[in-house]
């Protein structure tokens, strides 16, 4: 037996985009064909499982190839912070970007401070600090062998800048997260 | 999502630092909606009824009459769904106790009220560039510490 079947593609389009975002619990308005407004912030973990989700059904979901761009710039930046071995200097962060990713240096950095609000140099600092307060928070190194693997010239200089970002020095950031962990613990 | 607006909440039951609090955002980079509560019970009413938008980050002031921000902020660690609010604590005072205490109990962002209009404009444009940062970077909040 043969069934004939008339499909609408806009309505199956429609409800399976809907049913994707509502099983990911996002508030969002359906703006015409082709776009969606996400009307909160989301994480790149449920962003990704979207886009894998509706790729089945042939549905990408596009970027724009400036953000793209952007989003390879941290991956290299965030990739060379949490490198096993030590950090390449400051001087360098700049060639080992166009070289990776095959761009003039003065272009990705102009494209950076244009979309993110920071410059390039800003964002290594930042990267550097989150993975000193991860350093900190969760192994067992000093503040000397940090600084040492995340190229600070000395540990002053790492004390100072990570006091400079965050307002605390890393000592006084370490115990505060030491005595969050012992108060959840107490609870 | 990078041209998103944040949505900033603040709890003060000061007029005058509300007003501030809310020119100073005017005229910032990065997009924001604005919204002031007066105090610390009308904070929680806000915050644990369904249906209202949570703010992406919340400045909370700590002397407040009714609900103090050391109550509310206790209160607000303990509901599951405002887990992904980013809390700066904004205080006239700032003793190193008080500051610790704060981000012991869970705060993010301390930030003493500067007494110049200027100087409060680039700190909140500063925790908001941060803030915006940890939402868009996948970066740990565990460890989102800022002191001004």
């Amino acid at each position: 037996m043969i069934l004939k079947i008339q499909i609408d593609i806009n309505i199956v389009g429609k409800k399976l985009l809907e049913e994707h975002l509502e099983k990911l619990q996002l508030d969002f308005t359906l703006k015409g064909i082709g776009e969606v407004e996400i009307n909160q912030s989301i994480s790149s973990a449920k962003l990704k499982e979207l886009t894998l989700g509706l790729r089945k059904y042939g549905i990408e979901i596009l970027e724009s190839e400036k953000d793209i761009l952007i989003q390879k710039i941290k991956d290299a930046i965030i990739e060379m912070v949490y490198m096993e071995d030590k950090l390449p200097i400051t001087s360098s962060v700049s060639s080992y970007l166009s070289d990776k990713l095959k761009y003039r240096y003065g272009y990705i950095s102009d494209l950076f401070s244009n979309i993110t609000f920071t410059s390039i140099e800003n964002f290594v600092k930042l990267q550097k600090i989150e993975r000193a307060k991860q350093l900190l928070s969760n192994s067992e190194l000093s503040c000397s062998e940090i600084a040492w693997k995340l190229n600070y010239s000395s540990i002053p200089h790492f004390s100072s800048q990570f006091k400079n970002v965050i307002g605390l020095t890393p000592t006084t950031f370490q115990r505060i997260i030491k005595k969050r962990r012992e108060a959840r613990n107490d609870e | 999502m990078q041209n998103d607006s944040i949505f900033v909440l603040l709890a003060d039951d000061d007029e005058d630092d509300r007003l501030f609090f809310k020119e100073a955002f005017s005229n910032i980079k990065i997009k924001t909606i604005v919204k002031t509560v007066d105090d610390g019970v009308e904070l929680m009413n806000y915050l644990t009824q369904t249906g209202n938008k949570l703010p992406n980050i919340l400045f909370l002031d700590l002397n407040m009459p009714r609900k103090s921000g050391m109550e509310c902020l206790k209160e607000i660690k303990k509901l599951e769904h405002l887990n992904d609010v980013a809390i700066a604590i904004y205080s006239t005072s700032a003793s190193e106790q008080d500051i610790e205490d704060t981000f012991v109990k869970g705060a993010n962002v301390y930030i003493k009220k500067p007494h110049d209009f200027a100087t409060l404009r680039n700190l909140l444009e500063e925790v908001i560039t941060i803030n915006w940062h940890y939402q868009t970077s996948g970066l740990n909040r565990d460890g989102f510490l800022l002191s001004l």
